[in-house]
């Protein structure tokens, strides 16, 4: 039998408003910049158009990206196509809640004013990725110990 | 970054972008901005810099080039303060990738970083490597990482672990390092250090066997404990979701155990409890409990065989094949088509529920429902599910009943029973959603029907009742019409009645009714009205009481506006006007059509010339085809030339009297013989072949030997080759003379001559490309090129990729490759088109490159192609 056991990560996470204006983007694979660009805008008009009766994944070249919508920002992520969609759909949930806590009551707006802080949060919860950790208390106390030091 | 200073100035710079209403605003906010910290950056100092590259991540977000900003990051990274290196390095990630070369620079700062007394600080350095580090970074700075894995702080330990992923990413040699580091972190009962060790060991497993072995052998009761131990835990709310006690890391430790136990009966056998006990115990009401099962029959498909697990699998996608949510079904569907490969009984007995999936609302499930449908098919089960499915297609999308219509036809094609079941099968598609029925389908449908020639009288019967109701699908009305000029005899007199029918009364002229309808009605198309006309002919045979109605009718389509209708008319009506006496004998019954021959023909797009015809027989009795069949076929195949796709079906197409696709007028590519005219022409072996130009008035055949009123000379003059060529519609190119056994006009296939010789495009010690040419008719300017890829060493090549440029001139297509996996001495292929917009003054050049994974490792192979043959 041919199951594929393959190096399994994820290749990039976006944040992105429905206009299509970014608010996070993450890789962890090499992209050029003009890449990056081009498939920001593609992702962008694959998730916007979706039906909510729609599954929550599709296919994105030769990968697939898992993606949800919470009030008007779409997170998507873009993982190899034989990996679980399911377990990304509850990390995505996860980032969420994890942005809820810390910004109470997470808005656009503040992702926006602390962009910088969303990566910081981001940076403790997936590296190279894969996921750091899976307890949101633990993040957010650690993005507590975090702001004291500056 | 939340002093005053710069927390104002970046909040203001934020709102004053935000504030702009149109792009150009935008633009000339950020050109001031980015001027200004340019001059900032030149007085270097380092007061502001903190706050700068803060400003320039912003303004790189929004999709602004910002590469001025690449050292700031580095001197700040170089900077003694903790906020310095954490924007400093925020900054790197953002800004830079692995590939840059100024990375290289931070190799340095990064050192000493991961040996900073601040443990902050070295999880800034390990955040930054583990996510960006290039393979030379990576490589030296592996022992760093490799040393703090053991850390005694555990966000250490876990960056640590991840980061090291990325190491034996980009190096996979450095892997045996890291074994011994990664399986102490096994046993820890920190989730997070826990979670990254894990992840860090499936890496080490899918890159170097001799770490899967080590894994196997030593952890793999280990994890099957601490797996054990987490699905049993008591509520711990810092991990739970939705009752689940960190459904990622179980999901992470299947994983981790599907690569031990895969091939490996022995810890296969290990892990069948733990399975089973998840598998069973899973709460799945929830997408967490779901992903969890998910991952779980994951593994079960993956692990050597226990047949039980298997089962128990197959009923959980069973189970989620009728969750409400459509991603559970999504995902089952998927797994199922893979578990037919294993155990097909068991997927069947889901049959029923995966039906009610083609029914789903969500497209991308219908498809894969039918896909795996169509899996499913066997003789036991083919009627009820042709049934369901059709039964569906009278009710299904409009934008479905493509897909659908394609797979029952195909389904039935496969699997026809008997006849009788095939036709009626057929015919409900037609009536349904004939017109997304393709040709080759519709054509196949008639010859089996001409095969079943107990069965023409039932054919035609359902066919007319069928045509009543469901006259605007197309194809429905153009089989009909076909049986109805065919057997129009049994329709009318309920010849053949088999007894499941009910008797039905039709007379003459309702038949020829539902014919001229056709030709009548405003949106049928012209194969439709072509082939009426024929049968119209054929039934002023068959129905001489109406002869003189259809006559008129022929009449009337002399003035049509269609060329091809006005040709066809004054034909037949010179037929049936002045050649009653032969008239029989032309439309006699179709021989059966060859089903073995149509059915090799149509599975390999045969090149459609046949390099000898048949030698024509020089006495022709009374124009009946005399020719033996296979002259026929071949006739219909050498006339069809023009259309790169042809197919087996063009030949039918020519016997049915349709292919009315070109109306080119230039010679040499035409398609086949036009209607019934010059089938009627090849019956009698009349005509010479002339690729001539649309020339004359369409001249009654007949009366050009000067024929005027006694019949048999005409037959005998038929038989001279001294004919004077008949005027056809362009497609004269093709036509033949039995008689004179002239050849066909060259095929297309034939300008394939001057033979371009296959070249080897390139040659390693590892890889040999070999490229054979072809053109394709009506335009030099292309070639198609066939590239042939030999691994020419002993190891298997994965993920082979083949990318060619080429200069301006020159327009480049390639189609997908065979395959993406190249076995030792083994070979795939691609084809590729090029267009030479300078054909015949410069020849064709390609630089191309080829990557491919060997052995973990990747390998770039690149050269220039110089040797094209001259004039491509």
């Amino acid at each position: 039998s041919d199951i594929s056991i393959l190096s399994l990560q994820i290749r990039f996470i976006l944040l992105q408003n429905r206009q299509g204006k970014t608010r996070l983007a993450k890789y962890y694979v090499p992209l050029e910049e003009s890449e990056k660009h081009k498939v920001e805008y593609e992702v962008h008009r694959l998730v916007v158009n979706r039906d909510s009766k729609f599954t929550n994944f599709v296919e994105f070249r030769t990968h697939k990206v898992i993606y949800r919508r919470y009030a008007g920002l779409f997170f998507s992520l873009c993982v190899d196509i034989t990996d679980n969609e399911l377990a990304y759909l509850e990390c995505i949930h996860l980032f969420v809640e994890i942005l809820d806590h810390f910004f109470s009551n997470v808005c656009e707006l503040d992702l926006v004013f602390n962009f910088h802080k969303v990566y910081l949060i981001l940076d403790e919860f997936i590296l190279a990725g894969e996921l750091q950790e899976t307890s949101k208390r633990a993040i957010i106390e650690r993005m507590s110990e975090l702001e004291k030091l500056e | 970054m939340n002093s005053i200073f710069s927390g104002t100035r970046l909040r203001d710079m934020i709102r004053s972008i935000r504030a702009c209403k149109t792009a150009a605003e935008e633009r000339g906010v950020v050109r001031k901005e980015c001027a200004d910290i340019r001059a900032s950056i030149n007085e270097n100092d380092p007061h502001d810099r903190h706050r700068n590259l803060a400003k320039l991540m912003f303004i790189h977000m929004l999709g602004y080039p910002t590469h001025f900003g690449q050292m700031e990051c580095l001197k700040l990274i170089a900077s003694p303060g903790f906020p310095e290196k954490r924007i400093g390095y925020l900054g790197l990630m953002l800004l830079l990738d692995e590939r840059q070369e100024v990375l290289m620079l931070v190799t340095n700062s990064l050192k000493q970083d991961l040996n900073h007394t601040n443990q902050y600080v070295v999880g800034l350095a390990l955040c930054a490597l583990g996510n960006i580090c290039s393979a030379e970074m990576a490589r030296d700075l592996a022992p760093e990482v490799e040393r703090l894995i053991q850390f005694r702080d555990p966000n250490i330990r876990k960056k640590a672990a991840l980061c090291s992923t990325r190491i034996v990413r980009k190096v996979p040699d450095l892997a045996e390092n890291f074994i011994n580091a990664a399986s102490s972190l096994l046993k820890e009962k920190h989730h997070g250090v826990l979670i990254t060790g894990v992840q860090l060991c499936y890496e080490l497993c899918t890159i170097n066997d001799e770490a899967l072995e080590y894994f196997r052998k030593k952890c793999t009761e280990g994890l099957i404990k601490t797996l054990k131990d987490i699905t049993n835990s008591a509520y711990q709310p810092e991990y739970d979701v939705a009752g689940i006690t960190d459904p990622f890391l179980h999901i992470r430790l299947l994983k981790l155990l599907r690569v031990l136990g895969h091939g490996d009966a022995d810890a296969s056998d290990l892990m069948t409890d733990i399975l089973a006990q998840v598998a069973t115990k899973t709460e799945s009401n929830k997408n967490a409990g779901n992903a969890v099962l998910y991952e779980c029959v994951e593994t079960i498909m993956a692990i050597e065989d226990t047949s039980s697990l298997r089962v128990l699998a197959i009923n959980i996608l069973g189970r989620f094949l009728s969750n409400r949510d459509n991603n559970i079904r999504y995902v089952a569907l998927n797994m199922l088509m893979k578990a037919i490969a294993f155990d097909d009984q068991a997927v069947q007995r889901h049959r029923v529920t995966i039906l009610e999936c083609v029914k789903d609302p969500d497209a991308s499930i219908r498809k894969r429902a039918l896909e795996l449908v169509s899996l499913l098919v066997n003789e036991n089960n083919v009627k009820q599910l042709t049934k369901e499915l059709i039964d569906y297609l009278e009710i299904s999308d409009e934008d479905f009943k493509e897909d659908l219509s394609a797979k029952i036809c195909s389904i039935v094609e496969k699997f026809s029973l008997e006849k009788i079941w095939y036709i009626d099968q057929m015919l409900k598609v037609l009536s349904e959603a004939g017109k997304f029925v393709k040709d080759d389908v519709w054509h196949a449908l008639i010859v089996v029907i001409s095969n079943a020639s107990e069965l023409h009288g039932y054919t035609v019967r359902a066919l007319y009742k069928a045509v009543l109701t469901y006259s605007e699908q197309e194809t429905l009305v153009r089989v009909a019409i076909w049986c109805i000029g065919e057997y129009g005899d049994l329709l009318v007199n309920n010849v053949g009645m088999l007894g499941i029918e009910d008797p039905i009364t039709v007379t003459e002229s309702d038949a020829v009714d539902v014919v001229e309808d056709a030709i009548t009605r405003h949106n049928s198309d012209m194969t439709t009205k072509a082939m009426a006309l024929v049968a119209l002919l054929k039934l002023s045979s068959r129905f001489p009481s109406i002869s003189e109605r259809i006559k008129d009718t022929i009449v009337k389509q002399k003035g049509s506006l269609l060329l091809e209708m006005q040709q066809r008319a004054i034909e037949f009506n010179s037929i049936v006007d002045r050649h009653k006496n032969i008239r029989s004998s032309l439309v006699e019954r179709m021989p059966v059509l060859d089903e073995a021959t149509f059915n090799v023909r149509r599975a390999g797009s045969l090149p459609a010339s046949v390099s000898t015809m048949a030698k024509p027989s020089v006495s022709i009795p009374n124009g009946v085809a005399a020719a033996p069949l296979v002259d026929l076929l071949d006739l219909g195949s050498d006339d069809i030339m023009a259309a790169p796709s042809s197919s087996g079906a063009d030949f039918l197409q020519d016997l049915l009297g349709v292919d009315l696709g070109s109306s080119s007028v230039q010679s040499g590519a035409t398609p086949g013989p036009k209607a019934g005219a010059d089938l009627l022409m090849d019956i009698l072996s009349i005509g010479t072949p002339s690729p001539a130009q649309n020339n004359t008035s369409s001249v009654d055949l007949l009366s050009t030997a000067g024929i005027n009123n006694n019949p048999s000379n005409a037959l005998d003059t038929l038989s001279s080759p001294a004919l004077p060529h008949i005027a056809t519609t362009a497609s004269a190119g093709g036509m033949f003379d039995l008689l004179d056994g002239l050849t066909p006009s060259p095929s297309k296939e034939a300008t394939n001559g001057p033979a371009y010789p296959p070249i080897v495009a390139y040659e390693s010690s590892t890889l040999k490309i070999e490229f054979t040419f072809s053109k394709s008719s009506g335009n030099p300017q292309e070639t198609n090129v066939q590239a042939t890829f030999i691994n020419l060493s002993p190891n298997t090549f994965t993920y082979f990729i083949f990318q060619a440029a080429v200069p301006k001139f020159l327009q480049l297509h390639l189609d997908p490759a065979s395959s993406n996996t190249l076995p030792a001495s083994g070979n795939i292929t691609q084809n590729l088109r090029v267009t030479n917009s300078q054909h015949g003054k410069k020849s064709l050049v390609m630089r191309m490159r080829i990557g491919y994974k060997v052995n973990g490792k990747d390998v770039l192979e690149e050269g220039q192609i110089n040797n094209f043959p001259r004039g491509l």
